[in-house]
């Protein structure tokens, strides 16, 4: 497959994507909401990642800086979690 | 003393130094070399440097009344305002990276220039655009939210020019991504042969951490403000309640970038002293891992303290006791840092020069600063001081008595180099000292505001703060004095007639004394090999500033 197809492939699929978070967004999907409009947005960051951004090309340090990113990420989230998870809790 | 050489590389021949290639406007402003680009900094940033000073005099002048006789409400909350962004964005986040760092990161690896030069000219150019879109602000209308943006304030309340400010800070944050992108990418590629991790100065460690946090918080800070804008514009419902948004997820964001913001500040500093402490000791630093390492540690555990903004703002009290047990543990690598320095002076041949000054007043008001921070590191405490001159006074340690203070001693340290002349040196201690009195005249009386109950942000106030608030201003001038003097002695090296300094005029290690005083357009002639370890005094043929 050329370079240039697997990008119109990869478009294609970030468009289908965020059909389907519009989508989503009008079903009645109650607490499941959020989590399945992070699922598509993950999904979405991936392709982005992995085919625009090239990291299916790259090795060690690039992939290494990639992680990085999901790592802070992953602390902005967690920690704010420990507000937002334990606000309930004072009452 | 060894007669063997530090660093193996061909003598330097009468090269053409960079600062006499090219006399035009076009060999300045389109420019790729490092070294030009750093001195395009220092020009843009004294001047926004100047443009908060004057807001803070205007500050300092209306509170040396009760009743706030020199500004009206809103035009105190703009002074404020406009004294916080430009001093944050348009001059400490930029100050020691872009000049100091842009200087002297290529030349101490034993490189020719930054890894993407041009990147680093177009990085200029944005901050130039983000400060002229600033000082439209100032011009038009200002902006009365403080540095900070809260919600709803922000995004609903505010009536200044909040819109276009959000775009200047948004704007300004590229140039900073792309200074960080440059330093991480030519720290790991352009390292001269010999120039292993274990032999990089400790300038450039900071350099690396501070731009680990440029490239991973600055981001967040740009998405928040947009997020702000896009509130305020068309509504959206993020941080407002009413719409299902919630105004501390804004403050969340905000900390997460403005905290780590706090060490992208501090760190380059840290870097500074590790310098000017090892050249005045002429010793190597005690503990160079723990100090490389330390550096790394306040840029990860700097990413994890953000919360303790947060104490009385409505946050969970768990969540603020994880926040203030992590804030408390990233006071351990600062400290290492400063035991560390102050090991290395120990028995030392201390030269008591200007940076040497700079370096000592940086470690005590850092210190300061530190232990404060630790006092509002702690629930209760805070609880108390939050919203009071007790931060204000934290902060400005912080901020100004320990980034701006290294970045003097940074600047006298490498004037010679940056420029080939020689300073004053009597004149810069005087400017050294009374930088240091001046900033705890200003600055201490603040922490005695702030726990009597002082709030910040305020301009009328009861009349039983008027003596320290007098007091506080009064030392504002001093300061002023202090800061101003520089410029003087430092312009005036630079007229015909000037002392030349000499390659190496500290007798201090580091390749960028090894290669000629202003440097050849490229840095070296021929390639520099490292082949001895950092801060390896004594030299092997040290030249005393006497000698030039």
């Amino acid at each position: 497959m050329s370079g240039t197809v697997r990008l119109l492939l990869a478009w294609a699929a970030l468009m289908a994507l965020l059909a389907l978070t519009l989508g989503a967004a009008f079903l009645p999907l109650g607490p499941a909401k959020p989590w399945i409009a992070f699922a598509i947005a993950t999904a979405k960051a991936a392709l982005v990642l992995w085919f625009f951004m090239e990291m299916r090309s790259e090795r060690g340090l690039a992939r290494l800086a990639m992680l990085a990113g999901f790592v802070w990420l992953a602390i902005l989230f967690a920690l704010t979690a420990t507000d937002y998870l334990t606000r309930a809790w004072m009452t | 003393m060894t007669d063997e050489p530090r660093f193996e590389h061909p003598p330097e021949e009468a090269a053409t130094s960079y600062l006499a290639d090219g006399y035009s406007l076009r060999s300045w402003f389109l420019t790729t070399d490092h070294k030009r680009i750093a001195l395009l900094y220092l020009v843009s940033i004294t001047f926004f440097f100047l443009v908060g000073a004057g807001a803070a005099a205007l500050i300092r002048l209306d509170l040396l009344t009760p009743q706030g006789d020199l500004l009206s409400n809103d035009g105190y909350n703009r002074a404020f305002s406009i004294h916080g962004i430009v001093m944050v964005w348009f001059f400490l986040i930029p100050a020691i990276p872009n000049v100091l760092g842009n200087f002297l990161v290529p030349i101490m690896i034993g490189a020719r220039d930054l890894a993407f030069p041009r990147l680093n000219l177009l990085s200029w150019y944005i901050y130039i655009l983000s400060g002229l879109l600033t000082l439209y602000v100032v011009v038009g209308g200002g902006v009365d939210t403080g540095w900070t943006f809260y919600t709803p304030l922000s995004s609903v309340y505010a009536n200044g020019a909040v819109v276009a400010t959000i775009v200047a800070v948004f704007i300004s944050g590229f140039s900073t991504i792309l200074t960080g992108l440059n330093f991480i990418v030519t720290i790991h590629k352009l390292r001269a042969p010999g120039m292993t991790w274990s032999r990089l100065p400790l300038f450039i460690w900071s350099h690396y951490a501070v731009s680990i946090i440029f490239v991973l918080a600055t981001p967040v800070l740009a998405i928040t403000l947009l997020l702000v804008a896009a509130e305020r514009l068309i509504g959206i419902g993020v941080f407002d309640p009413r719409l299902g948004g919630d105004p501390l997820l804004f403050q969340h964001l905000f900390w997460f970038y403005s905290h780590p913001a706090v060490y992208i500040m501090v760190l380059p500093a840290l870097g500074v002293v590790s310098e000017l402490i090892t050249a005045a000791a002429h010793k190597r630093i005690f503990g160079y891992w723990f100090v490389a390492f330390a550096s790394i540690a306040i840029a990860v555990i700097g990413f994890m303290v953000w919360g303790h903004h947060m104490f009385v703002s409505g946050q969970s009290v768990y969540a603020s006791a994880v926040f203030s047990f992590l804030s408390i543990a990233v006071a351990v690598p600062s400290a290492i840092k400063v035991y560390n320095w102050t090991v290395t002076l120990y028995k030392a041949d201390i030269a008591i020069d200007a940076p040497l000054l700079f370096a000592l007043g940086f470690i005590g008001l850092f210190v300061a600063g530190g232990l404060t921070g630790l006092m509002l590191a702690m629930l209760a405490i805070d609880v108390h001081v939050t919203d009071t001159y007790f931060v204000v006074a934290h902060f400005h340690y912080i901020m100004v008595g320990g980034s701006v203070t290294a970045f003097f001693g940074g600047l006298h340290f490498w004037w010679p180099k940056i420029t080939g002349r020689l300073y004053n040196e009597t004149l810069a201690r005087i400017a050294a000292i009374l930088i240091l009195i001046g900033f705890n005249i200003t600055f201490f009386p603040q922490f005695m505001l702030g726990y009597e109950g002082m709030p910040r942000r305020y301009h009328v106030y009861p009349p039983e703060f008027q003596v320290l608030h007098v007091i506080s201003s009064m030392g504002a001038a001093l300061l002023a004095i202090g800061y101003a003097m520089p410029a003087v002695y430092l312009i005036w090296s630079l007229l015909p007639g000037g002392r030349r300094a000499p390659a190496n005029p500290w007798g201090a290690s580091g390749l960028e004394w090894t290669t000629s005083s202003p440097p050849p357009q490229h840095n070296f002639i021929g390639q520099p090999v490292v082949v001895r370890q950092p801060y390896d005094y004594p030299l092997a043929h040290p030249v005393s500033r006497d000698d030039g």
